[in-house]
């Protein structure tokens, strides 16, 4: 999305507007100021939040489980995501299955857990995995299955056996495949975490945030979205710089084909 | 390739009667997951008795309420975007703000304003479609052809008319993915806002159901919610082949060379 | 005994609506150790599948291909298929150097020793410098010379080679073809060459074999007397050689007009 380098001066310049606008239509409409509190109003709260460790231990449990979540669901579903698509077999027989979990949205599974794990972060987690599980599943059987007929032929012309194949050849060529169903998981993995704990919570980020509506704190409840989009603008980042890193061979590739 | 499609049907419905199965014979609690039979009876009395499509419509209605408004609002404001430098700069920083924030965060904040009403749900389903829709037509708008509107410009044709015979249409695949993907999208966001704040509604229904242990019932709605999944994307397939015939024979075409 | 027989073999594909395509009607030949070998014949006359089934990437329908007095079964130990399509086969996510590596990888060569022939067999394919590269920063030309490198750092006995300079321009072609000799009197490799380019068959072979139409068979054997090292333009000069050329674009231009 970056269409030239130069510093984007109209678009600040627009959103600074906005937050003027915002801050000073705030101010001047105390009958607006529950439910649209001043700008000001809304950072020196966070900046409370934060420092009283309030929100920051919302923020850490919140990060926890995000955490835990994805990483196991990241390792199940590429392992799976792999063997499925590797074996014709396993690949034919799960299809099925697949096809018919796919269009349920995950969280409909929120229910369902809440009934078996109870209102706790094994039910947080539970949840979020499914949910993560997806795309990155699809993502790796589709990157397997796709793999160039001839990239594995010259593995077995070279004498490799199976698993040698699997990981010389056929994890390397799918991983920009793998990567981006892990980076779209990340998206989601965040979405299901706060989902889980406004629905059923006691803790983190998402039931702050919903508590805080009940209470009538706008500013903290704003606060909390605030930091919440804070931390997915964070991890995406970093992702990506991860994966510049790890797919550097990629990136000259990208390059001229977006030519 | 059909004997394997049989493979693994077989194989579903081998998983489906061994749940019928453990279920029955109470190997698994009866009371956390029932019957797969019990389960469809109960599907089909509150299909039959209305309830279900009652509450499907309801969400629909939201549903199709958000979607479009965000479908009115983020194309033209895309291909606007598209188009024009200056637009897109001026739109850039305040989107890049936005574009962070988890959709189901918006729901406190609509519930802030709207309470449990039709508007709130409305309100975030909008909030969520907007970016696959407005970045996709983005995307479109700006990598058509030049060759293409140089064809139009030298026919002479005003900018108003190239805008919406040239670029809408060559866009338009890409208008359709971001459409696409805000299908799911939406529904996703509509259980969601439902279950967080709602008084009906599929979502509602479904979490109601779990609150008061009528479990075969909660299985019964997340039915409806696969079904309903599914048939969306398929009725979206069908007005897309009956809308954009031409479209599907030039995918082809590309696929195949 | 000829290092390489190839005994009656015959292949039929089944399409997926249940008709058959006999691709190889019946094969026979033998091949002795060092010689060069082409195969030429008419656009899908099945010179892909016969290469295939030599390198035992398909199983033959019939006959059978024999090395060594063993019997094929899956890829052999010491023979390596150069294909067609090179951007299809190099490993993208490895540089050039990665790439012949994996040539010594394959033979079980992981020491520090590896690395530097494979860099001497980089050199001989004259990519020196370009260790470094990854595969989408070079030309077609350059690309095959890397798949070629890789495939001798296998030390293969026998040398299949696809159609290798297909795809490539007219210039680069001729390039190439003197590498390829170059290497061969240097390692002494068994090469089968498949090519439709009737000229660049006789320049390169010590015996060509014409295939006609599918399903196909060896319609005639030419033995290729011209004196080594071969030149582009002193061999291709020589009066017995447009005779060749003549005779053999003859035959095929029979075999397909029978079809």
């Amino acid at each position: 999305m970056n269409v030239g380098k130069a510093f984007n001066w109209p678009g600040w310049i627009a959103f600074a507007l906005v937050l003027l606008i915002w801050e000073f239509g705030s101010r001047n409409n105390p009958a607006l100021q529950p439910y649209l509190p001043p700008v000001s109003r809304i950072f020196s709260s966070l900046g409370e939040l934060i420092l009283s460790g309030r929100i920051v231990s919302h923020l850490m449990i919140t990060l926890s489980r995000f955490l835990q979540s994805y990483l196991f669901a990241a390792s199940i579903a590429v392992i799976l995501g792999t063997v499925l698509g590797y074996f014709r077999l396993a690949h034919n027989l799960f299809e099925a299955v697949i096809e018919f979990l796919r269009p349920m949205p995950s969280v409909a599974i929120i229910p369902v857990a809440v009934l078996l794990l109870g209102i706790s972060d094994a039910m947080i987690i539970a949840v979020t995995v499914y949910a993560s599980l997806w795309p990155v599943l699809i993502n790796t059987i589709d990157g397997v299955r796709h793999l160039e007929r001839t990239l594995i032929d010259t593995g077995r012309t070279f004498g490799l056996n199976r698993r040698k194949i699997l990981w010389l050849v056929v994890l390397p060529a799918a991983a920009p495949y793998i990567i981006t169903g892990l980076r779209i998981s990340l998206s989601i993995a965040l979405i299901l975490v706060t989902t889980a704990e406004m629905i059923a919570g006691s803790k983190g980020l998402g039931f702050f945030i919903l508590d805080e509506e009940r209470s009538m704190n706008s500013g903290n409840m704003y606060a909390g979205v605030i930091l919440v989009s804070a931390l997915g603008y964070l991890l995406n980042r970093l992702f990506v710089l991860g994966e510049g890193w790890a797919m550097n061979w990629r990136r000259g590739m990208l390059a001229r084909e977006a030519l | 390739m059909r004997e394997s499609k049989l493979n693994g049907l077989l194989f579903f419905l081998g998983l489906l009667i061994v749940w019928e199965l453990l279920a029955q014979g109470g190997l698994i609690n009866p009371l956390i997951v029932p019957p797969l039979s019990r389960i469809f009876r109960v599907f089909s009395d509150l299909v039959w008795s209305g309830q279900i499509p009652l509450q499907v419509a309801a969400s629909m209605k939201r549903a199709a309420a958000g979607y479009v408004m965000a479908a009115l609002v983020f194309i033209p404001l895309g291909i606007l975007m598209g188009l024009s430098q200056t637009v897109y700069r001026l739109f850039e920083v305040i989107v890049e703000m936005l574009r962070p924030v988890p959709p189901p965060v918006m729901i406190p904040v609509a519930m802030l304003f709207f309470g449990l009403e039709d508007e709130m749900k409305i309100f975030v389903i909008f909030f969520s479609c907007a970016w696959p829709i407005l970045l996709n037509t983005l995307d479109g708008a700006r990598h058509v052809d030049r060759v293409l509107l140089n064809t139009a410009r030298t026919f002479g044709l005003s900018q108003w008319r190239i805008i919406w015979n040239v670029i809408l249409p060559a866009a338009s695949p890409q208008i359709v993915t971001g459409l696409k993907v805000s299908l799911p999208i939406t529904l996703i966001l509509v259980v969601i806002s439902e279950m967080v704040g709602s008084t009906d509604g599929i979502g509602y229904f479904i979490l109601d159901s779990q609150r008061r242990f009528r479990v075969a019932q909660m299985y019964a709605g997340m039915l409806t919610l696969a079904i309903l999944g599914y048939t969306l994307n398929q009725l979206f397939n069908l007005l897309y082949k009956l809308v954009m015939p031409w479209h599907v024979g030039l995918m082809r075409m590309k696929d195949g060379a | 005994m000829p290092l390489l027989e190839i005994q009656n073999l015959a292949k039929t594909y089944r399409q997926m609506g249940g008709e058959t395509t006999v691709a190889i009607g019946e094969i026979s030949c033998k091949v002795e150790t060092g010689e060069f070998v082409s195969f030429v014949g008419p656009s899908g006359c099945g010179k892909t599948t016969l290469l295939m089934s030599i390198a035992g990437l398909i199983a033959p329908s019939a006959g059978q291909v024999v090395i060594h007095g063993k019997e094929v079964s899956g890829p052999p130990p010491n023979l390596v298929l150069v294909f067609q399509d090179f951007n299809k086969s190099l490993f993208a996510w490895r540089s050039v150097l990665g790439n012949v590596r994996f040539g010594l990888e394959a033979r079980g060569n992981h020491s520090r020793e590896g690395d530097g022939k494979a860099r001497s067999l980089i050199d001989l394919v004259g990519l020196k410098g370009f260790e470094n590269h990854y595969p989408w920063e070079l030309s077609g030309g350059m690309q095959q010379r890397v798949a070629i490198a890789r495939a001798l750092a296998y030390e293969p006995e026998v040398l299949l080679m696809d159609e290798p300079f297909g795809s490539l321009d007219a210039l680069t072609r001729l390039e190439l073809e003197d590498t390829l000799l170059q290497l061969w009197e240097e390692l002494g490799t068994t090469i089968l060459f498949i090519t439709h380019d009737i000229e660049e068959a006789i320049y390169l072979s010590d015996r060509i074999l014409l295939l006609s139409q599918r399903p196909s068979r060896i319609i005639e054997q030419l033995p290729i007397n011209f004196s080594r090292p071969r030149n582009q333009m002193l061999t291709r000069a020589q009066p017995g050689f447009m005779e060749i050329r003549n005779r053999i674009y003859q035959r095929i231009h029979n075999e397909s007009a029978l079809s």
